[in-house]
Formats: C-alpha cells, structure tokens, sequence
C-alpha cells in the first residue's frame, strides 16, 4: 500500500480544510449587483473590451472613462453625448482639422494619482503610435474603427488637449465616446505589459477592479471617490457573469443566483414576468436588416425589386411572432430619430402594391426573383435570427421572391460581412444579401458608413456595394458641418435619401429586453447601447 | 516496467497526430479568431496588422510548427481572444471539469456496478428488465435537456439547488459551494452508469453461465463467495469502460457545461470553438489527448494487476 489509512485521511482532510479556508467570500452586508451576460467570457480589462458593446458596456464604461462620454440619464430622448473627462471642446477656429479638449481637473485614478494630459497623450499613443512600448495592436484595432479620422495628439498643457484629424472631421466628439482612458503610472509601474495590466486594471470609473475568476466571473467595487458625485454606485459590488445560454441565465435569475440578466429567452418572458420580475425594454440604436448587393446581375439593382421588398414584410405581425420584443424599422434608424428625415418613400405592409411592383420589373410567381441572403442561426444582436428570416422568407415569397438562406455561424457570417458583396467568396456561393445586425449610435455609424461610395467594403461598412454620387455629397457636407442643428438636417436629408433608394430591406430593430429581480430599483433604461448601471440599489 | 515506457513512448506519435488532425480541422472550417475581436467597421489594414501579429497570416504549416516548437519548450501560447496564458486558463478549467467529471464518474461507476450486478444476478426476470430499461434510458435521454428539466425542478420551481455556476467560494465544505456540483455531478452521472451497468450486466451473464462458477457451486461455496470470483473476473473488462467513460467526462461535456455555466473544460472548448480561437484551442486538445492517454494506461495497468493473464509481452 503507497499510503496508509491514517495519512490519506489526513492529506484529505488538510486538503478539504485549505480548500475551505483559502476561498474568498464576499461580505455579508454587500449589496451586490449580478449581472448575467450573453458574453461567452470575461471581457478584456484594458481599456478597449472585446465582446462586441456588451464588453464595452459592463467592463470598459465601469473601470474607465471615455473624454466624452455617452448621456445615459433618460429612457425618453435619444442619448446624445455629454463631457466626461473633457470639460469642453472646441475645434480650433485656425484649422478645422484639430480640436482642443479641456480636461477635468481633481479627477483622481483608483490608485490616488491625479488624472492630466499626460495620460490622454500616453493612452492615443497606446493606441495610434506604433512604436511606443505601450502600444498595442489589438487595442488600435477597435480604436482606429471607433476613429477613423485620428492623425496625431499634442499636450498643450497639463489640462489642454489637442487632437488633429485627417481632414475637418466634425463627429471626433462622437468618435471620442469609443475611446476609453486607462493608467500610464499603473502599466508601468506593474512593468509587465498588458497581461499583467488586464490582471489588475486601474481607471477612473465609477468601480474598481476586484478580481477576475476566468470563465466564471469579475467583480468590481464601487468607487466612493468617483469624481462624478451623482453617478456613485448605488450597490457596493458589481459581479459580471458571462452566461451564453439564454435559458441558463433565465434560470439563474429565477433561481435568485442573479439579479439581473440581458437578453431573456422571448418564451420565458410570461413567466418571468409572471413570477414578478421587471422585463425592460427600450428603442436603441441598432438595425436589424437585409443590406443588398448591388454587383452586376443582382436582382436588387432594380429599385422596384428593392421597393417591392421593403413593401412585402409584414413587420406588424413579426412583432407578435417576438411577443413584441421589436420595433417596426422602416429605415436605418426609427421614424422618432432626428436623423430619420422625410423620405417620399413610405415604407408598409403593402402586398398588392409589392407584386405590382415585381410584375413591373419583371418578376412574378412562375419567374421569381431568386436571391440567397447569408443568415446565421446566432450571434450578436441578431436577436432570434431562424424564425425572423423564416418569416421574412414567406413574406417576400408571397409577391414573387424565392429567398434561399445560406446559413454561416456568427463567426462564418462575420467573414462575409467584412468581405463585402463583390468578394470571389460571396459571388460564388451567390449570396446577395446578408442579414447582420448593427449599431447605429451615431451618425457616421447609422448614415455615411453605409451608403458612401468611399466606404463600400472592405474598407467600410457598405457591404453590397451601393453609390449615388449625391448621397455621398450630402455625407461629406455633414461630416465637415460644425453646426449641430445643420449637421442633423444633413444627417437626416442623407437618410431620407438612402430610403428613397431603398437601398436594404428593413425590417426590426431590437428592444433591448433585460430582465431585473423586483429588487433593483433606480434603473433608467437609456436608448443606447451602453447603460448606467450606477443608479441602480440592490434591496434587502 | 519495460511496457509501461513503451506505452508511455507510444503517447508521443499519438499526441502528434491527435495535434496535426485537430490543427487541420480547425483551419478549414471558415472563419478566423480576429472576426469577433473586432468591430464590424474594422479596416483591413487594422485586420492585417492583427493577422500579422498573431502569425495566422503564415502558411498553415509554419503556423504549425511556430506553435509545436513553443509546446515543445513548455510554452502553451496566449489566447487569441482573451489575451491570457492557455496553460493558466487550461489547468483552470481542467480542475474545474475534474471536479464534476470525479464525481459524476463516481457516482456512475457505484450505481452503474450496483444495477449490472443486481440486472445480471436476476437475469431474464422482472427486475432485470427494470434495470436494464433503467439503464438505456440514462444512455439515451438527451443530457442538456435533462440538465435544463433537473434545473427547473431543483432550482426554479424548488429552489433547493443553485441554477449555475461554481459556487461563490470555490470548492469547500460548505453547502454552499457543494450544493453547486450536485445537479452537474448527476447529470455527468448517467451515461457512465448506463453503460457500466449494461457492460456488467454481460459479463455477469457471462461468467454465471461458465463452468467454472457449477465447480465453485459444488464444491459448496456460498452465494457471496461465488460473487466474488464473478467480481474479480468481470474486472477487467468493466475497468477498460470505466477508464474510457472518465476519459470522456474529463473532455468535458460542452452541453452539460454550457448549461449549468460551469467553467471548465467543455465550456472553455466551446467557446474557443465558436471564436476560432486556435491558441487555446490546440492547448485544450493537445492536454486533453494525453489525459486520454494517460488514463487509458492507468487502466490497462491497473487491468494487468487484478487479470496477470493478460499482461502484455514487454
């Protein structure tokens, strides 16, 4: 015998004992927040999340702040943007192309030290200036595609900023909301890059870090020194669980294990409800469509096909298919959205005025016009992608389409979306249309990005292809614009237009859903994809 | 002592091979690690200054051998999509599997030896169809669906058991951290006790049928002696299931895991899967094959102890 009875019994039990003494345990009296994410894992801690907005919205928004931050306050407008670690900014009267930023004063990292220029020059460096030892290429990655325009930064002096742009960009304010601040005295004084900086982060939100368990969990405090006194957490500990299983995080809720889950199961919404929960949802800024190629041979060249699609979808009914869970889309943004505009196209439920429409093209139900969309079955914001394009699929079959799905999964469909439509890949599988979800919250990101000759992709986001040469002038005319009220009206003459040409098919735009135990109280669900967590009280 | 290196020589080729074939699947199936790191407006200098940083923008046999010779030197590599060492997320993972997979064995094995015995013993009577319908029901009910009923019961409607997740202290004494494993260590517990149970059920049939068993019954000996020699001799052959089915749930189960949210192994591969995330991918497999291995030499080891009858000529 290799061990005898009384020593294997001893090692057991010394064992057992470690165990139980060396396991953290939070303190009784926390009032503790429990989040369950749709995220597969622990989002990123050093400064740019993964994970898609959900990352940026529970980890980079909590340890960080952007310079200009998002307005999170209200349920009722669409959320603008308001100062965050900039006080104000102006673009240099001299040059349009550089912007001067005034940064707040007293703001304190989670270490004590004092926030100033010097750390938003070393953090664009980080982001923008290769060869500076903290720079760090998957970081500049999401940060390049935040800001696109970014050319340099120079310290004026220990609270002034300047940011110069490649040419007179005046949505850098918006661009800055992307951008979040993460601690030079931190990274260097840890002197082990950023593996040893993701495992103890510092920033100047409104928590601190805790503890990363991968896989599992992060738990942050609240920072009672946060510089912005209204937006204190009103909990002591956040706990962040990423849960990818819709069913799971129901139960966990039911069970009382969280207190707080993103996306219910649609199926388990009665019951949630039902049993007490609060289900919140509200419009924000996402679209879920069909974007259209427009290469040669594509049916979708013809405006009327384009026009008898967006007139075929039943989106009234596809909401009762959701239990509601959408909002009718009958453009990039809601009609409610000031960057909607006023487009002579109105976008219903038409059929009759749909197979008009095709016959006149030249399409009808003994020569339908014969498209493939590429589809993933989920991922991301596409919300519950199989019985919305099933839907969809019977719709457009009624007035003369046969729609065939080539279905990819989320990482496969997320190749062909960065493909484009005129990639080798996409034209021989013949796919002419992509269903991918996207965020809309802000005006390059809902407008230009899409309809811009210039952004066709890969190197934007106009997948199929499309170009109308005054579209794109009305673009650049509000992209240089620095009047804000102008800027709208030219944001939203661009949309009408891209209505007008019918250029996808829209179809939904998500609700958000989150479901929240009856005993959090204080949560203003803001139209936008990131959300304030801080008001939010835990009751006993 | 010559059989156990030859058999410990033998996991190199086959760890190799297990590498290669993985390291092959993984590259073919469309997609890439970077699609979901970054935003949908990324540039495509922005995704090939990530191709070029993480090496997928080298032939795939560069990338195969950049990566053997880091393993080679004990060095796992970084996950593509969480930027920590595969080896400190993999030993994480793998202990938390262990604990579900030890105790969903356990708990299989017992049941599973427990109802093979009393099905084989009772033979072609009642309670030998009981337990058989027992056991090829565990065999055959869909595990996350099981996993989802036994969590609404437990947890949501009773509310005796936690819904999800290790518990808040880790693994301690305490209820509430045990309270965790119970609904993962069940479900885990069913397809290893569906199948020791038919395995013993045969082997039982088998042996009681054999002459040796008349002798040992006219020579006199009693009813537990005679259980005894069966024991000894069904041994072997239920030990190499066993070894085989602990290899299995040490792989993790992605369902069950997915489900109950428990951090290990399964959970860990899916989403590297889901992410294309080869780093942690090719670790989770290369440490994964050569458990399986190890386990399976456990066994043949431990086989050749109880049976010498069939011991290998070193």
């Amino acid at each position: 015998m290799i061990f005898p009875g009384r020593l294997t019994s001893n090692l057991l039990l010394s064992s057992i004992l470690a165990m139980a003494l060396a396991t953290p345990r939070l303190a009784a009296a926390d009032s503790v927040l429990r989040v369950a994410m749709t995220a597969g894992d622990i989002p990123i801690t050093i400064g740019q999340a993964d994970q898609g907005y959900e990352g940026f919205r529970f980890v980079s928004l909590s340890l960080y702040d952007c310079l200009i931050e998002w307005d999170l306050s209200s349920a009722d407008r669409p959320s603008g943007i308001v100062p965050g670690l900039a006080t104000s900014w102006e673009v240099d009267p001299e040059d349009k192309s550089r912007w001067i930023f005034h940064l707040r004063k007293g703001v304190k990292w989670h270490d004590g030290t004092e926030f100033n220029a010097d750390d938003v020059v070393w953090n664009f460096e980080r982001l923008w200036n290769k060869d500076a030892p903290q720079y760090n290429a998957q970081q500049h990655s999401d940060a390049a595609s935040r800001f696109v325009d970014f050319k340099g930064i120079e310290k004026i002096d220990d609270y002034t900023v300047a940011i110069a742009t490649t040419d007179g960009a005046s949505l850098v304010p918006y661009n800055l909301g992307y951008i979040a601040m993460v601690s030079r005295t931190q990274y260097l004084k840890l002197n082990g890059g950023w593996p040893a900086y993701a495992k103890a982060p510092i920033g100047t939100g409104p928590y601190r870090f805790d503890k990363v368990v991968p896989g599992e969990r992060m738990e942050l405090v609240k920072n009672p020194d946060y510089w912005n006194k209204d937006r204190i957490p009103k909990h002591d500990r956040l706990v962040l669980y990423p849960m990818p299983e819709a069913t799971t995080r129901a139960a966990a809720l039911l069970s009382g294990q969280v207190n707080w889950i993103e996306a219910p199961p649609p199926d388990m919404v009665p019951k949630l409800k039902s049993a007490g929960f609060d289900v919140v949802t509200n419009a924000y800024p996402h679209m879920w469509a069909y974007e259209l190629s427009f290469r040669d041979g594509s049916p979708w060249r013809d405006i009327r096909v384009r026009k008898a699609a967006n007139l075929a979808v039943d989106r009234a009914g596809l909401r009762v298919l959701l239990g509601g869970m959408m909002i009718e889309s009958y453009g990039v943004v809601p009609k409610d959205n000031p960057w909607y505009g006023k487009p002579s196209f109105d976008i219903k439920y038409d059929p009759e005025a749909a197979k008009a429409l095709m016959k006149e093209a030249g399409y009808g139900p003994d020569h339908p016009a014969k498209v493939t969309i590429a589809i993933s079955p989920s991922g991301s914001g596409q919300m519950q992608p199989l019985p919305m394009n099933e839907f969809v699929q019977q719709n457009l079959a009624a007035v003369g389409f046969e729609v065939n799905f080539a279905v990819k999964d989320w990482n496969t469909l997320i190749g062909v979306m960065r493909k484009g439509a005129n990639d080798p890949s996409a034209v021989a599988d013949n796919i002419e249309g992509i269903n991918f979800s996207r965020t809309t919250q802000d005006p390059y990101s809902a407008i230009c990005r899409f309809s811009m000759t210039g952004q066709i992709t890969p190197k934007g986001s106009n997948w199929g292809g499309f170009s109308d040469p005054s579209i794109d002038t009305v673009c650049d005319q509000a992209m240089t614009e620095f009047d804000p009220a102008k800027q709208t009206e030219l944001f939203a003459k661009a949309h009408a237009m891209m209505v007008d040409q019918a250029m996808m098919v829209w179809i939904a735009h998500d609700v958000n859903p989150r479901a929240l135990s009856p005993k959090l109280k204080g949560f203003v669900q803001a139209k936008n994809w990131f959300q304030d967590l801080t008001p939010v009280v835990v009751e006993p | 002592m010559l059989y156990v290196l030859r058999r410990i020589l033998y996991t190199v080729p086959i760890a190799l091979s297990v590498t290669v074939i993985c390291f092959l699947l993984v590259h073919i199936a469309p997609g890439d690690p970077l699609q979901m790191m970054l935003p949908d407006n990324a540039t495509p200098e922005a995704v090939s200054e990530l191709k070029a940083k993480y090496g997928l923008d080298k032939p795939l046999p560069v990338q195969y051998l950049v990566w053997l010779g880091h393993v080679a030197h004990g060095d796992l590599g970084t996950s593509i999509s969480t930027g920590r060492g595969v080896a400190d997320e993999l030993s994480a993972a793998i202990g938390n599997t262990a604990i579900i997979a030890t105790g969903g064995a356990m708990l299989g094995f017992l049941m599973g030896i427990g109802l093979g015995l009393v099905s084989g013993l009772c033979a072609d009577t009642f309670v030998d169809r009981a337990a058989t319908t027992i056991a090829i029901a565990a065999i055959s009910v869909p595990h996350y669906w099981l996993a989802i009923v036994m969590t609404i019961i437990f947890a949501v409607e009773l509310n005796w058991l936690p819904a999800i997740g290790i518990g808040p202290g880790g693994v301690s004494l305490s209820w509430e951290d045990l309270s965790h494993i119970v609904l993962p260590v069940l479900t885990l517990s069913l397809i290893p006790m569906g199948i020791v149970a038919r395995t013993v059920r045969g082997k039982v049939v088998e042996l009681m049928a054999m002459e040796f068993i008349q002798t040992l019954r006219a020579k006199g000996l009693r009813s537990f002696g005679i259980l005894r020699h069966v024991v000894k001799n069904a041994a072997p052959s239920v030990m190499a299931v066993m070894g085989l089915q602990l290899g299995y749930l040490f792989g993790g189960s992605i369902l069950v895991e997915t489900v109950f949210n428990w951090p290990g192994v399964g959970f860990l591969m899916s989403n590297a899967i889901l992410r294309r995330d080869m780093p942690m991918l090719q670790g989770a497999i290369l440490i994964l094959a050569l458990l399986f291995v190890v386990l399976n030499l456990i066994v043949d080891l431990l086989q050749t102890t109880i049976d010498p009858r069939i011991r290998r000529r070193g």
